[in-house]
């Protein structure tokens, strides 16, 4: 069971309150994930959760009980580190092993539960290496190996993919979830990647600057941002932003646009401007369009298919039922 | 700019020689020393007899029959030993503590027992002096153990500081989620990693033991006396009798030479402080 509920938590290094007064609950089995750009407070919550930060005011709940006192060794919690924090002179068994042995637990159990584990994360032919032969993705599925076995309350994780490459990280998001749909237990993961949270996540808690400034599951945050912050966080290429004239018509201060909620042509629509960098996906084309009045930049979202060339003239069609609202102070207009 | 490696006359002729000039100046104190062991009082004074005389082992066979040799060293192991795991035994929690939970003061509180250092040993002899004797510890290993531990104390924290500074936090945080104790972190965790560190640590703090002259030889007379004591008392009023001196001081330093040869690779390490992982 991990249910978590932080209450009025507050943090403060110093003088410095990098977490001002904060509510959030996390549900028992649910997949959360805190993002934002760095800095923004989302690893000091999870090292508050963890129990690696002293909370400096309010309560942090695990399953009602109250654990903002409780050290980070007691709270039941297991944890994957962005670096890997493997134990370096121990091979790939003793690893897994290590919090079974901590906690007094039979031998042949210990051997069970680390063969089982072994088999899931497929480590069975590396169990008797030290973590320096490995590679980076293997280290990170010994991490996960160790926090498995021992069936913690919840999961943390802190940027546990951004050591890895590219095609890696991809296949290493698909486990975790896949890893998480098995277990059903907890997990709360930090990450700076949109693309990460929007995929992984049940529930996905955006910060910045310490502050919560939208709570909801991926499709709430993509369909309905509460402010232009997570508006321009959520979703890839980045919506676009339009103030003036335009906006005013919508009786707003500011209206956004997502590049896939435009339809690009060569004759017809509203807006026109001129093409520069077009970036072509294969599938998908990003036209990356100038002069139009509007703003600065307007992104479009194409078919691949679609071949304007750059200083080619085109005209933009936004889809009505899709602009997004917002007023003076960046909130969203219902 | 890329680094091309030049062989030069120098670097294939230079160097070697260059090397072993140095080398030879500064064992040529202790070839000395134990060259003059083997000649006679009279001997040893004689510039004719620098490299040629008639080898004697009567200084060796002095020592261990008239002064009791074998008390004094096993005294110079008893305090070296005991200090050294003393001061470990103090050092490891300090040092981990300061490296991984370092407060405003840490700095400070490091700079501060480095300063002990600078602090020149006379300033306390008095005190010191008198202390012992007042509370009785005058002359015993007790005494002998606790200020070589003492004085030792900063520079082993300070190593330590720097081997445990190298070890990521990560991995003493990952020891804290899988449910280490406190101990349980120093003695899987860190002791383990840092093994290489400690070893020299240890290694260097015993040296500083065994060759500590200035406290040991004041604060004992028989009990408690070490190997620097058993030198220091071969002054005799009539002067020096090099020969005998000569024997006694390589009997005394000949241990900790043979000690350190052994683990040069460990020592070198310790001093490059914390350079080699």
């Amino acid at each position: 069971m991990g249910r978590i509920v932080l209450e009025n938590v507050t943090k403060s290094f110093g003088e410095t309150q990098v977490i001002p007064p904060l509510n959030l609950t996390i549900e028992d089995g649910e997949f959360a994930v805190f993002v934002g750009p760095s800095g923004c407070g989302k690893s000091t919550l999870l090292r508050l959760i963890a129990g690696l930060e002293e909370t400096t005011s309010g309560q942090i709940l695990i399953d009602g009980e109250d654990a903002t006192q409780i050290p980070p060794s007691k709270r039941g919690l297991a944890m994957v580190f962005q670096s890997y924090a493997l134990y370096p002179h121990m091979t790939v068994r003793k690893n897994i092993a290590f919090p079974l042995r901590m906690a007094k637990m039979d031998q042949s159990e210990i051997d069970k539960k680390v063969e089982g584990a072994a088999k899931i994360l497929n480590l069975a032919d590396y169990l008797e290496q030290k973590p320096g032969q490995l590679s980076g993705g293997q280290r990170q599925r010994v991490a996960i190996g160790r926090a498995i076995v021992r069936e913690p309350a919840a999961f943390l994780f802190d940027e546990p993919l951004s050591n890895l490459d590219a095609a890696l990280r991809v296949g290493m998001r698909l486990e975790i979830s896949e890893l998480h749909n098995r277990l059903e237990t907890t997990m709360i993961y930090v990450t700076h990647d949109q693309v990460e949270a929007m995929t992984m996540a049940n529930k996905i808690v955006v910060l910045r600057a310490g502050h919560i400034e939208q709570v909801g599951s991926p499709l709430d945050l993509y369909r309905t941002p509460r402010n232009l912050f997570v508006a321009g966080f959520i979703g890839s290429p980045k919506m676009n932003f339009i103030e003036g004239p335009e906006a005013e018509k919508h009786g707003a201060k500011t209206i956004g646009v997502r590049p896939e909620h435009i339809t690009v042509s060569a004759d017809t629509g509203p807006w026109s401007g001129r093409v520069g960098v077009s970036e072509h996906l294969g599938s998908d084309t990003f036209f990356h369009i100038h002069d139009t009045g509007l703003a600065e930049t307007i992104t479009v979202r194409a078919d691949g298919e679609v071949g304007f060339k750059h200083g080619d003239t085109v005209h933009l069609t936004p889809r009505a039922d899709v602009i997004h609202r917002f007023d003076a102070e960046g909130l969203r207009i219902a | 700019m890329a680094i091309v490696a030049t062989t030069t006359k120098f670097s294939i002729y230079g160097r070697p020689v260059l090397a072993w000039i140095v080398g030879l100046i500064f064992f040529f104190p202790i070839f000395w020393l134990v060259l003059t062991s083997f000649k006679t009082d009279a001997d040893a004074v004689k510039p004719e007899f620098l490299f040629f005389f008639t080898p004697t082992l009567d200084n060796y066979l002095n020592m261990t029959e008239n002064y009791d040799y074998w008390r004094f060293a096993t005294n110079s192991v008893i305090t070296s030993v005991f200090a050294t795991v003393f001061a470990l035994a103090v050092g490891i929690p300090c040092a981990y503590a300061m490296a991984f939970n370092p407060s405003r003061a840490t700095k400070d509180v490091l700079m501060w027992m480095l300063s002990t250092k600078m602090l020149p040993a006379a300033a306390v002899l008095y005190p010191m002096t008198f202390i012992t004797k007042s509370i009785g510890l005058f002359d015993t290993h007790f005494m002998v153990i606790l200020v070589l531990m003492l004085i030792n104390l900063p520079i082993v924290i300070w190593m330590l500081f720097t081997y445990f500074k190298e070890i990521p936090k990560d991995i003493i945080e990952a020891g804290q989620m899988d449910g280490v104790s406190t101990w349980g972190e120093v003695k899987e965790i860190l002791i383990p990693l840092a093994w290489g560190g400690i070893a020299s640590t240890a290694l260097l703090c015993f040296i500083f033991c065994w060759n500590e002259a200035y406290w040991t030889v004041r604060l004992t007379t028989t009990e408690a006396a070490t190997l620097s004591k058993l030198i220091e008392g071969n002054r005799a009023p009539e002067g020096l009798f090099f020969g005998r001196l000569s024997a006694v001081s390589a009997a005394a330093v000949g241990p900790i030479v043979v000690l350190g040869w052994f683990c040069q690779k460990q020592l070198v390490q310790g001093l490059t402080f914390g350079a080699v992982k």
